[in-house]
């Protein structure tokens, strides 16, 4: 009877998630129903941004999302699987705790704080000690074009990046750690190096958790709103440069909610909607990668 | 099993084709460490190639730690330690300057529990030291792989489903997959480490037998608790007992004419 009721309670509220989950997508489908029907699926592939002629366009926003957290991605995976394998594998254990505390503490600062030390800190870095190296080095490219204002895509995606790489290490250390002592033995025992060890053995072992992790860092890049509100610019743009400044959705939500009305206020809810999609089928992808690779034999021979 | 005959001679062929040289070990004043804990106290063996060594005595004598010191695994347990020789054909395997690494090279070992890897098939777990090792050739693999599976009594059971994951077999395919993975890159000496231990006994049977048929052309060292598994399978049986060498001799002398009588009350099963 007892064991009913409990089972009752706890399906209650597992429940209760998934009504919570259909409600908001709920709620924001009908604040953004007037966006909807005036602007249709055309939305996505609008540059249109005018509060004033009532014309809304996501592509910017949309683009802006996307390209600032691959940037902080193509920082952060490298340097927070270093981290990871080096703290894992490598470090001794009285060094291992007091570096992952720190690593802990640096995921609790507030996204705020960030902001402010990007404000005073990096985006002076970034235009006067990072962008001239990259500019005279690799200016050719499209992708350092133009004068490094600090604010932009590129500071956006360093500070995304900072913010993030605590949850790969974190999350990479544990699955790392996770993995039997009898698979690295395997690997040492047939004379593979610590390094041949961990390529062969550990990050095999621990691939789905390591892809998990890294899934969950894109989620928290993607919506991340203060930080990058206050480095990106805010200027709903389509430039090739990092160097450019740009916007995100969340930061437009963030910067124009208080002031909508009408057709715009539903421009942004509309917004919002897109960036629930996009988080949505990010980790639906998660998590058909994370079978895959959990799966594992499917990358291998037949 | 009517073919056992048959499939114990392909055996032997195909592990002297992969096989090209069996190491002789000389222990001498062997102590290792865990942190404080001293847990072997000077051990002097010889280990003779070609025959398969059987290393007996109650769990926590110490026994699994002095395999461990035959293929320098032990130092990498954080916190241990250990001193002493280890000769392998007569040259020191702690020398300063030696690597690790190529010690191990030389020195295969299977575990207690099998440990393929888990992403990997059974063709890649085969070929994973020798790729390790820097073999590309694609015909060089596929010919290694098939005689260390072979080697190892597996290829029969496996040939068909090479692409399947390793961890889809059962244990002792599992074990003998593990088995042919350390020949695969043609070791000195085999270490096993109650390589039966986690196997149910038609397993464990064929995991001895296969340990004598390799020993034709390998060393092969032998950890056991299991008295019975050491008096089947081992030409010689050494005895520790508190991180000390007891006793060691021919098995049928252990087991039939112990000289000590710790030896003695061990194998007639008055402690341990």
């Amino acid at each position: 009877m007892g064991d009913r009721l409990f089972a009752h309670l706890l399906a209650a509220m597992a429940g209760g998630v998934l009504v919570i989950t259909a409600a908001m997508l709920a709620a924001l489908t009908v604040g953004a129903w007037p966006a909807i029907r005036k602007f249709g699926p055309a939305f996505f592939a609008s540059s249109a941004w005018d509060p004033v002629a009532g014309d809304f366009g996501a592509l910017p926003f949309i683009y802006g999302t996307l390209v600032s957290s691959a940037v902080a991605l193509g920082l952060a995976v490298p340097l927070g699987l270093g981290v990871a394998i080096f703290l894992s594998e490598l470090a001794p254990g009285w060094l291992r705790r007091p570096v992952g505390f720190l690593v802990e503490l640096l995921a609790a600062i507030p996204s705020v704080v960030y902001g402010l030390w990007g404000i005073f800190v990096l985006v002076p870095w970034v235009r006067a000690t990072l962008s001239p190296p990259l500019k005279a080095t690799l200016g050719f490219l499209p992708l350092f074009e133009g004068p490094p204002l600090g604010i932009g895509m590129l500071t956006a995606g360093l500070i995304l990046a900072i913010m993030v790489v605590p949850f790969i290490i974190a999350v990479s250390t544990e699955v790392m750690r996770a993995v039997p002592t009898s698979q690295r033995e395997a690997a040492l025992s047939l004379g593979a190096t610590v390094w041949e060890t961990t390529r062969a053995a550990v990050i095999p072992y621990a691939r789905s958790g390591i892809v998990g992790a890294i899934f969950l860092a894109l989620a928290r890049a993607l919506g991340e709103t203060m930080a990058v509100t206050m480095v990106v610019g805010n200027v709903p743009q389509i430039r090739a440069s990092l160097f450019a400044p740009a916007y995100t959705i969340s930061a437009v939500i963030a910067n124009e909610f208080a002031e909508a009305t009408d057709v715009h206020l539903a421009a942004l809810i509309y917004a919002g909607l897109v960036l629930f999609l996009v988080t949505l089928t990010v980790n639906i992808l998660a998590r058909l990668l994370v079978a895959r690779a959990g799966r594992g034999p499917g990358l291998i021979r037949e | 099993m009517p073919d056992t005959t048959q499939a114990g001679v392909a055996v032997t062929a195909d592990a002297a084709v992969l096989i090209d040289h069996a190491a002789g070990i000389e222990a001498q004043d062997v102590h290792a460490w865990f942190d404080r804990l001293h847990v072997l106290r000077g051990v002097f063996m010889t280990i003779a190639p070609r025959r398969v060594t059987a290393i007996i005595g109650p769990s926590g004598c110490g026994k699994s730690t002095f395999l461990r010191c035959l293929n320098r695994m032990h130092e990498l347990v954080p916190g241990a330690r250990s001193s002493g020789r280890v000769l392998m054909d007569g040259d020191d395997i702690y020398a300063p300057g030696v690597d690790p690494v190529q010690v191990r090279r030389r020195v295969g070992m299977v575990f207690q529990k099998p440990n393929p890897f888990p992403t990997m098939s059974i063709y890649d777990n085969a070929a994973a030291g020798l790729r390790l090792a820097g073999e590309r050739d694609r015909r060089v693999l596929d010919e290694t792989v098939e005689r260390s599976l072979r080697a190892a009594a597996l290829w029969d059971e496996v040939k068909d489903r090479l692409g399947r994951p390793g961890t889809s077999l059962s244990g002792g395919q599992q074990q003998r997959l593990c088995i042919a993975r350390a020949l695969a890159v043609s070791p000195e000496v085999l270490l096993m480490d109650e390589p039966a231990s986690a196997l149910d006994p038609a397993a464990t049977l064929r995991i001895e037998e296969l340990a004598r048929e390799l020993a034709r052309q390998l060393t092969i060292v032998i950890v056991t608790h299991n008295m019975q598994q050491a008096a089947r399978v081992s030409d010689v049986t050494g005895f520790i007992l508190d991180g000390e060498l007891v006793e060691v001799g021919t098995t049928d002398q252990i087991f039939t004419r112990p000289r000590d009588r710790r030896t003695e009350d061990y194998i007639t099963g008055r402690f341990g």
